[in-house]
Order: structure tokens, then C-alpha cells, then sequence
């Protein structure tokens, strides 16, 4: 009884700590990501595209670390509904920004000035 | 009091719990197409300002942190129901709830200012699909205010059962999450944004 009151104050303690270190971490991302961006507009001393990368990789780690050490994903018993919802999720919304991204911006090329020329003249050509 | 946490149910394995995030997994679809809207419409501006113009990184940064700081003390509030600690829990709920209307009143006193500026949700396209996106946020917000506020006054009173402890469970899951569409908001609407 005194082991298994100990074990469980143990663990209590390590959850406090995980919380702590989610935290810790996360702190450690916004920070970098921000100082990263507050950087390059005084010296440009990165690319562009590079810059814009390490940013949303940074923010895609921080949603991982808040993921394992918050809201403690992946560790529930089998079957694990809540990572097949949230995978299942991942999927819909990679879907919807994607799609709706690349759509777009097949529309603003299509409609820029030249080519609704060309389109509107081939239209004229139809008899319209 | 260890008979009573003992007693209180596994929260991560009930089928509310399973329920209530698959209702958080829809709003994040909710706000994926939200963030689409606003990655397309991001450039036109109409002629109004542009986000290099309106945004302040050091005014949004501290109210990241402030709100990284309210997903931390409402773990803890969740750490100390599980032990059966009525008086941490509130005092942790109270805590979450300052952070995250602190964090509020900064996101309402940006709003006033780019409205008083000129630049309303209907100056233009890009300003329209930034208001949508961020108030959506600031709206899932204030419920979570509302809820810490009534669990904290319920907690009070009825002490922590298996009806509280299952709630404030609940509300530790709404309250990270909306940390973490922030995390999302702060990189490609702000950090985006001057670049």
C-alpha cells in the first residue's frame, strides 16, 4: 500500500514536471520563431523562402510538443479513437488548404489580363 | 479524500471525453477553412493597408505568451482535481481565467484600433477574412471564459465529483486546443504577415 501511494505520488509529480517541460519547450519555439522573423527584417540575413519553412516548422513542433505534453495524444489504450479522429482530421484539413490554395491560384493565372484575352477572343471566334 | 480520487472515472477513456474531441477535431476543420479563406485573400487589400503596415509583433507576442501561460495554469488545475484539491483547482481556474481575459482585452483593444484606423473588416477583402479568422478565435474565447468562470463557481460549491471533475477535464481539452490554433494565428496571420 505504501509502494503503490508512493509510485502513484510519483507520478503525479511527473505529470506536473511534463506539463512544466511542454511548456518549457513551447515557450522555447514561440521565442525562436519570433526572434527568427524580428531578425530578418532588420538584416535579411535569410532567404525568404527559408525563413517562411523554418517558421511553420516550428510552429508544426510546437503543435506536436502541445499534442504529447498537453492534451496527451497517443497515449490512450487501444483502439485509439482520438488519434485516428485527429489523423482523419489531418487529412480533411491538408484537403481544404491545399485544394482550396492551389484552385485559387489556378483562377487568379487563368483570369489575369492576357489570357482572358486570349480566352475572350477564342469566345468571340465561337460566334458568342 | 483518496477514496474519493480513487472513485472519480478515468476521463481519458469515457465516451464523452472521446465525443467532446471529436467535436474539437470538426472545429478545427471549422478553422482550416478560415485559414484557406484567409491564405487566399491575404494580398488584396484594395488599396487599404496591408498587414506589414497594421501588425505589432511585441503587442501579439505578449499575447501568445499570455495565453501559453493560461494552457499551463489550466493543466494544473486539471493535476490538482485529479488529486482532489478543491482549493488549488479554483485557485488555478482563477489564474486561467485572468490569463485568458487578459489576452481578450489585448485582442479587443487591437480590434478597436485598426477600426478606429480605418481598417474594418469591410475596408477590405484582406481585412474581411483577418477579422473572421481571429474574432472566430477570440469568440471560442470568451465561451471558454464563461465555462472556466461556472466551473469555477460550480467547483465551489458541489466540491469535486465525478460530474466537476469530468467537466473540468473537458475544459482543460477546449482550453489547449484553442492554444494551439493560436500557435497556427501567430505564425501565418503575424509572423507571416510583416514579413
Amino acid at each position: 500500500m505504501t509502494t503503490s501511494s508512493h509510485n502513484q505520488s510519483k507520478k503525479n509529480q511527473g505529470s506536473y514536471i511534463s506539463y512544466v517541460i511542454g511548456f518549457l519547450l513551447s515557450l522555447a519555439l514561440t521565442l525562436g520563431a519570433y526572434f527568427l522573423v524580428s531578425g530578418y527584417i532588420n538584416s535579411h540575413n535569410l532567404t525568404h523562402s527559408l525563413l517562411i519553412f523554418a517558421i511553420i516548422g516550428l510552429a508544426s513542433i510546437q503543435l506536436c510538443i502541445q499534442l504529447i505534453f498537453f492534451l496527451h495524444l497517443g497515449q490512450e489504450k487501444k483502439p485509439r479513437f482520438n488519434l485516428i479522429t485527429f489523423l482523419f482530421m489531418l487529412v480533411v484539413l491538408g484537403i481544404i488548404v491545399v485544394g482550396s490554395l492551389w484552385i485559387m491560384q489556378n483562377l487568379d493565372y487563368n483570369m489575369m489580363p492576357k489570357e482572358m484575352d486570349h480566352y475572350m477572343q477564342e469566345q468571340n471566334k465561337k460566334g458568342f | 479524500m483518496k477514496e474519493l480520487v480513487k472513485s472519480l472515472p478515468d476521463n481519458r477513456e469515457s465516451s464523452t471525453a472521446l465525443g467532446f474531441w471529436i467535436y474539437l477535431m470538426t472545429d478545427c476543420i471549422l478553422f482550416a477553412s478560415l485559414f484557406a479563406t484567409y491564405a487566399v485573400l491575404r494580398n488584396n487589400t484594395a488599396g487599404g493597408p496591408s498587414s506589414h503596415e497594421l501588425f505589432e509583433l511585441p503587442f501579439v507576442l505578449t499575447e501568445t505568451l499570455l495565453l501559453l501561460t493560461s494552457s499551463l495554469t489550466c493543466g494544473f488545475a486539471l493535476l490538482a482535481g485529479l488529486r482532489g484539491h478543491k482549493k488549488q483547482v479554483i485557485l488555478w481556474l482563477v489564474v486561467t481565467f485572468a490569463l485568458g481575459a487578459s489576452f481578450l482585452a489585448m485582442e479587443i483593444t487591437e480590434f478597436s484600433k485598426f477600426i478606429n484606423e480605418g481598417a474594418g473588416f469591410d475596408r477590405s477583402g484582406f481585412l474581411s477574412s483577418f477579422f473572421t479568422l481571429v474574432g472566430t478565435h477570440g469568440l471560442h474565447i470568451t465561451v471558454g471564459l464563461f465555462w472556466a468562470a461556472l466551473l469555477g463557481i460550480q467547483i465551489a460549491i458541489q466540491g469535486i465529483n465525478q460530474v466537476t471533475s469530468k467537466r473540468l477535464f473537458l475544459f482543460s481539452l477546449f482550453w489547449h486546443f484553442l492554444d494551439i490554433v493560436w500557435i497556427f494565428i501567430f505564425t501565418i496571420v503575424y509572423l507571416m504577415g510583416v514579413l
